[in-house]
């Protein structure tokens, strides 16, 4: 890449900070400059939260079917999957698997509640009732 | 408390923090380059079976902390590295080490970093900063990717230290020890052959189908059935991943094959072979294939292209440019044998 190439497209580091990119000057030595971003990876970043907000999206119809339960939504919510919300919580995996069906989570108790609650930076209240 | 530290803006988080602790520890000639390069950061792997965000695990440069800890090792300085189980001895720890007037560096996820905008948090726990002062309950941080300096309350700083999930930092602390005679160009020299022959090894050698060359190969192989295996959903979104990891800050897998590319220039007022100059070119051009590649698979994921041509094209690209890397890790071989 030339360093009159370096792409200077609008991202969502606008604001926050430029990025160093490395290419190579006329006299073909390499050079850094600053970048403001690149669509070609903004787009990617895009697609990836588009990917994300159809998980929420689905997560909520599920929940509104009764085929899973409210920490189904903010698993996804918070980009979290079985392994990560283990890690955070404490719980097995497959504890976890039992609490995202509807029943089981209806019946669990006010001490596992909190602990979910307190991962997702939510009240036990707001875990319970989403919507 | 502030230490008399200079913030080194850098293209990747890892080659910054060693870049500035290194300088500030006294060893003048580090550069972001030279760093990658002596530290063997030059990789690719691809783990089918391991889901990152739901697409395989891709990754365009060695594992985290090992830039570091060869570049180093590679010039005689010792690493200390410290984990912790609580909070409370981590958080002292640092302390500790900011009061003798020293930097250190953190590992950490980026979920909960506050600093970076909302669209960059995901649950990626191998972000590397330095931390260079506390005021009050602040501390004060040297993110290499950032232009300027930011800070972290000691709850902020807590929080992401102890993020959870894959390569969970566990209060990770690194510095470099002292530094008792200072480190010589003909050290720097040595260090340098010795991060060649290891990259090379890494890129061509490592049996099976999943790592270096090797691996960009096999995916160029399998990216040409993720349409009719996947549907075209689910192809876009780990086509979209791929770019991700390659240009995303601080990832940079095209912008790493420039900082290689960059490494050999200046590996070369080192060993004046010329032949470096000449790989440095070639690394040059595998970078821009790499960004050509980008650019179709971001024609894909728009939706801009959608047939089974344009995922050979893309596949194609990917086989094409395991064959340049190929061709140039070969003749740096040679050259390095040479040295």
């Amino acid at each position: 890449m030339k360093k009159q190439e370096i792409p200077q497209d609008p991202s969502a580091l606008n604001n926050v900070t430029k990025e160093v990119a490395y290419a190579v000057d006329d006299a073909g030595n390499y050079t850094t400059d600053l970048s403001t971003g690149w669509s070609v990876k903004a787009e990617a970043l895009d697609h990836a939260w588009q990917d994300i907000e159809k998980r929420v999206a689905d997560a909520r119809a599920k929940i509104e079917r009764k085929e899973a339960s409210p920490l189904l939504y903010f698993m996804e919510k918070k980009l979290m999957d079985i392994k990560i919300l283990s890690a955070y919580t404490g719980f097995w995996g497959i504890t976890i698997k039992r609490h995202l069906r509807y029943g089981p989570f209806k019946k669990l108790n006010q001490k596992r509640l909190e602990k979910y609650a307190e991962v997702f930076d939510i009240s036990v209240d707001e875990l319970k009732n989403p919507f | 408390m502030k230490l008399d530290f200079e913030h080194i803006q850098t293209a990747h988080c890892e080659n910054g923090v060693s870049v500035s602790l290194l300088k500030h520890a006294g060893v003048h000639q580090m550069t972001e380059p030279l760093a990658f390069g002596i530290g063997s950061g030059l990789f690719y792997i691809i783990l089918s079976v391991v889901k990152v965000n739901n697409a395989p695990l891709i990754s365009f440069r060695t594992m985290p902390g090992k830039i570091f800890q060869r570049t180093c090792q590679s010039l005689g300085v010792a690493v200390v590295r410290k984990k912790f189980v609580s909070k409370e001895s981590a958080q002292r720890a640092l302390d500790e080490r900011l009061q003798q007037g020293l930097p250190a560096a953190c590992q950490v996820g980026v979920y909960y970093l506050t600093y970076f905008p909302k669209e960059y948090r995901f649950h990626f726990n191998a972000h590397n900063l330095i931390v260079i002062g506390k005021e009050g309950d602040n501390y004060l941080i040297s993110d290499p990717v950032m232009e300027g300096l930011h800070t972290l309350s000691s709850y902020e700083l807590e929080r992401v230290r102890f993020a959870k999930g894959p390569l969970a930092p566990r209060g990770q602390l690194y510095y470099p020890g002292t530094i008792s005679k200072p480190v010589t160009d003909d050290q720097i020299k040595a260090a340098i052959i010795k991060g060649i022959k290891r990259n090379v090894r890494d890129m061509l050698n490592i049996p099976g189908f999943f790592a270096g060359v090797s691996g960009i190969q096999h995916t160029g192989k399998k990216i040409k059935t993720w349409k009719s295996k996947l549907g075209d959903d689910k192809a876009r979104s780990y086509l979209a991943q791929l770019v991700r990891m390659q240009e995303e800050i601080g990832t940079g897998g095209g912008g790493f094959r420039f900082i290689y590319g960059a490494f050999l220039q200046q590996s070369h007022a080192y060993h004046p072979v010329d032949e470096l100059l000449d790989l440095s070119v070639q690394f040059t051009k595998a970078g821009d294939r790499w960004r050509d590649a980008a650019i179709q698979a971001a024609g894909i994921y728009k939706g801009r292209l959608q047939s089974q041509a344009d995922y050979n094209v893309m596949g194609d690209m990917l086989i094409e440019i395991a064959a340049m890397e190929k061709k140039a890790f070969t003749e740096l071989k040679a050259v390095a044998k040479q040295l």
